[in-house]
């Protein structure tokens, strides 16, 4: 069931990832996105992450993509002419070495995993939300506390990129 | 479980937080002056850089371990952070005018290079995936927003936004790379990672995941066949950033090849030496072959800046005590004889003159003799002819590779040296065989006038006595 279940979500995964790239309206591209996020959500309740998935949904379903739904719709992006890059021939190329290379590795017979420290059934026991929070909050603070930077970073680029006045635009050289 | 953070991680984070509380005061202080007198934000930003510089000493041979041990104070890191402090210093000191040409003299632009510099200084401390790769991503972030600063400039948001689409690729490909590294050994922390990879047993999974994490890197330091946006890049941002990214995050990303190969790797270094191998090579060849055809100077160095990650490779690649050693030098000299040929740049960006082609170079010694003399010093270092420090440093590299038994690799760097000299010494030959074209009249403000004498006494005095900086560089290799 759960094998059936997993086969059928990354399935779709894969071809709405590929309808993102490839599709020639914009809308369409950004549709496709959609449910690919809400299948990738299903991946990790699979994996006894539910509050990935939850927070998969909220974030990107949510707020990203409609950010992406109002900027498209705001700036009237026109439909690309050409459906394919001159670079497609390249493209093709690389993606199918590195896919073969995956393949390749996992038909080597070596290919190992680690449990880790939480598995399906500590997690079950501690919370899925508070294991999270635990590891993100000792262990793993000092990421976690550069990731504000980060954050800061982007609000005053996007500041520096876009507001009037601030850089003297109407010079020519 | 409660949350302590004892006294000991704040020590051993002290640098790093004094940067970003200076990168926020920037900002707040930018509010109370107004536009176009920015000048008081250089000398705050520099002090900011001193007042960091002094606690990174005050640890510089101490090893605390901090955070559950996903950051680290060591000499190694140490090292790199004073040479951090150096780049930026010297890039705010030569800056000044050319933003103030351009109207980009902006109090952001200092909050994004401390912010950077805070990215980077977390980058050789880290000790984990996780760190690591938030270091790396602040460094880029910021460094995508630096390129397109010049906004009303079509070439600068190119530059950009080509840096921005291609920088996220990689850092998604080493993400991939890192995530598999997780998998397979439940752990993020390098030296976890080390232990459990250690014993030798062929595991597909980390090899893929191995190869991954390098070719990420590899676009860091735009390494070929990772090179491409770097030529793009380098020509379309305003140019002391150019300046900055060419040198600064490049040494950042370095020392985390170094880092995680050695400690979370060294397992593993038939893998990735092999991989390095072709990478170093292929880098060297790229640089030399293709700066040759450029006209545009920017382009030019963008293209040597690709070929000297390529010797720094060769470090990598030998990778004991020597290698790692020869690694850090180059870096050091490196970035300073490269900063100082782009001060150059930035002198002849002048009313009326982009000052980016070689053909603006044309008889400087006649009307500029002394930018000349820079320029000459400059160039001398870069294609590494004695007496200069870029002399000593290619000589580490390829003595580190001989030593180790790497005899092809050191006569392929050699031999791509020698072609790429050529191209160092057609600027020569521009400024002191031609005739001038322009009666530009040079100016350089008393910030460029003193990066440039720091560059040019730092690249002759380790040419003539290279002793000090590679006894500094010896103390701090790394050491598993």
């Amino acid at each position: 069931m759960i094998e059936a279940l997993f086969i059928y979500l990354a399935t779709v995964c894969v071809i709405c990832a590929v309808l993102t790239v490839s599709l020639r309206q914009p809308v369409y591209n950004v549709l496709a996105l959609l449910t690919m996020f809400f299948h990738v959500a299903g991946l990790y309740v699979l994996l006894n992450a539910e509050f990935l998935a939850v927070v998969q949904i909220i974030v990107y379903a949510g707020a990203i993509l409609v950010l992406y739904l109002f900027v498209l719709m705001l700036l009237n992006v026109r439909t690309q002419s050409r459906h394919l890059h001159r670079q497609w021939p390249f493209a093709v190329l690389i993606l199918g070495s590195v896919t073969a290379m995956l393949v390749g590795a996992l038909q080597d017979g070596t290919w190992g995993v680690a449990s880790g420290e939480y598995t399906a059934a500590a997690i079950q026991e501690i919370g899925n939300t508070q294991a999270i929070g635990l590891r993100l909050y000792t262990d793993y603070l000092l990421p976690f506390e550069v990731a504000s930077l980060v954050l800061l970073v982007a609000m005053i680029g996007a500041i520096v990129l876009t507001k009037k006045g601030l850089i003297d635009d109407h010079i020519k050289e | 479980m409660n949350m302590t953070i004892p006294m000991d991680n704040v020590i051993a984070l002290l640098p790093e937080m004094i940067i970003a509380a200076f990168a926020c005061l920037v900002l707040m202080f930018d509010l109370m002056l107004p536009q176009g007198r920015k000048n008081p934000l250089a000398w705050f930003s520099l002090a900011g850089v001193a007042l960091a510089a002094f606690a990174t000493f005050r640890l510089t041979h101490q090893h605390i371990s901090a955070f559950a041990d996903t950051f680290q104070v060591d000499p190694f890191s140490n090292f790199f952070k004073l040479l951090f402090y150096l780049i930026v210093a010297l890039v705010i000191l030569m800056s000044r005018a050319y933003l103030q040409q351009d109207r980009i003299h902006i109090g952001e632009y200092y909050h994004f290079i401390l912010l950077v510099l805070t990215g980077m200084m977390i980058m050789v401390s880290a000790t984990d995936l996780m760190t690591v790769y938030m270091g790396l991503e602040l460094v880029s972030v910021t460094l995508y927003i630096m390129a397109a600063m010049k906004r009303y400039e079509s070439r600068s948001t190119e530059a950009g936004l080509k840096y921005f689409v291609l920088g996220s690729f990689s850092s998604a490909v080493l993400l991939y790379g890192m995530s598999l590294i997780y998998g397979v050994t439940g752990t993020t922390n390098l030296a976890a990672i080390g232990a459990f990879l250690g014993d030798g047993v062929p595991n597909s999974a980390a090899t893929v995941g191995l190869i991954m994490m390098v070719v990420g890197l590899a676009f860091k330091v735009a390494a070929a066949p990772f090179h491409m946006w770097a030529p793009d890049v380098y020509e379309g941002s305003p140019t002391p950033i150019t300046a900055f990214m060419s040198v600064a995050p490049k040494a950042a990303a370095f020392a985390v090849i170094l880092r995680v190969m050695l400690e979370a790797f060294g397992g593993m270094k038939s893998d990735w030496e092999a991989i390095f191998t072709v990478i170093a090579v292929l880098t060297m060849a790229v640089g030399a072959v293709l700066a040759l055809v450029q006209t545009s100077l920017k382009r030019m160095l963008a293209y040597s800046s690709i070929g000297h990650a390529g010797y720094a490779l060769i470090g990598v690649v030998v990778g004991d005590a020597l290698g790692t050693f020869s690694v850090m030098y180059y870096l050091v000299i490196y970035a300073v004889m490269n900063l100082g040929a782009f001060a150059i740049i930035i002198m002849l960006r002048n009313q009326g003159l982009m000052g980016e082609e070689l053909d603006d170079l044309k008889g400087l010694s006649r009307t500029h003799p002394w930018a000349a003399l820079f320029m000459l010093v400059f160039m001398f270092s870069l294609a590494g002819i004695p007496p200069t420090a870029g002399f000593i440093a290619k000589f580490y590299i390829f003595m580190a590779a001989i030593n180790a038994g790497y005899i092809l690799l050191a006569i392929a760097g050699a031999l791509l040296a020698a072609v790429s000299a050529y191209y160092y010494i057609r600027v020569i030959v521009v400024m002191y065989m031609q005739e001038p074209e322009t009666d530009h009249v040079l100016t350089a403000p008393a910030g460029l006038r003193l990066a440039l004498v720091f560059s040019l006494l730092f690249v002759i005095g380790l040419g003539v006595f290279p002793d000090p900086l590679a006894d500094f560089a010896q103390q701090a290799i790394l050491s598993f």
